[in-house]
């Protein structure tokens, strides 16, 4: 089970919080603070995309972000509900510029080593994982 | 925290100074203020990105709109940043090609290349 799990409203102004709280997460699990900022920027492209692919696809539901602090790994998993493969919904909301989600993914994909995107029946899941300092210590 | 916008005219050029976070829920007010810039016939524009704590990659989306839009009017768009996590997101994506960048406002407002 995740160590931290949250669930968001596919919403644009709730990707911050998601930010925050994995970078939080991620430094108490002991991922190195010179990849922090790594860790805060694509958990946002993933969650930004998550959130453009619901809009997109004109659809409400939720973002599920999932922190597991792995022994050796710290482990985000973004998952979506925007169906197979979203579909642009005429008059969809504002934002959807298809550009956004190419460069969003270009910005992962150069971040993330360990890096997986995989899409489902009831939408995508993007995993990512950092190494987790041998010499950390929870406070 | 927020995105803060604020513009000045330097000669001939609008420096637009943005600070705190431009990312999917505050793009759309950047997008906003350059769309508007241009409508108003301002086509040399300077970003000055020296206040911005984070950046992703719908802020860059709007930036490249904005280039595009100030080139169909024969204008310029430069960027001021020193600041190497923000830097790290053009070179990833391959945009220091795409956008001149300086590191200071006075050295933007004076370039004519």
């Amino acid at each position: 089970m995740a160590t931290v799990e949250l669930r968001f409203s596919a919403l644009p102004e709730h990707v911050r919080t998601a930010r925050l709280v994995a970078a939080a997460v991620a430094r108490r699990a002991g991922v190195d603070e010179s990849v922090l900022d790594e860790v805060r920027l694509a958990v946002g492209e993933a969650c930004s995309r998550a959130v453009g692919l619901h809009q997109r696809g004109g659809i409400g539901g939720t973002v599920r972000v999932a922190l597991t602090d792995q022994e050796k790994r710290f482990l985000i998993e973004v998952e979506d509900e925007a169906g197979p493969a979203a579909v642009p919904a005429p008059g969809a909301a504002e934002g959807g510029d298809p550009d956004d989600d190419t460069l969003g993914l270009a910005v992962i994909t150069g971040l993330v080593e360990d890096l997986e995107v995989t899409k489902g029946a009831d939408g995508g899941v993007i995993r990512m994982s950092w190494p987790v300092s041998a010499a950390s210590v929870a406070v | 925290m927020d995105l803060s916008l604020s513009t000045r005219a330097v000669g001939d050029r609008t420096v637009v100074e943005v600070g705190g976070e431009i990312d999917v829920y505050t793009a759309p007010k950047l997008r906003e203020q350059l769309v508007e810039l241009v409508n108003d016939g301002k086509y040399h524009l300077v970003v000055d990105m020296e206040g911005v704590d984070f950046l992703d990659s719908t802020g860059l989306g709007v930036l490249v709109g904005g280039l595009k839009r100030v080139r169909a009017h024969e204008g310029s768009l430069r960027l001021v940043c020193n600041q190497e996590r923000i830097l790290k997101i053009f070179r990833i994506t391959g945009l220091t090609k795409v956008f001149p960048i300086h590191t200071s406002v006075d050295d933007a407002v004076s370039a004519t290349d």
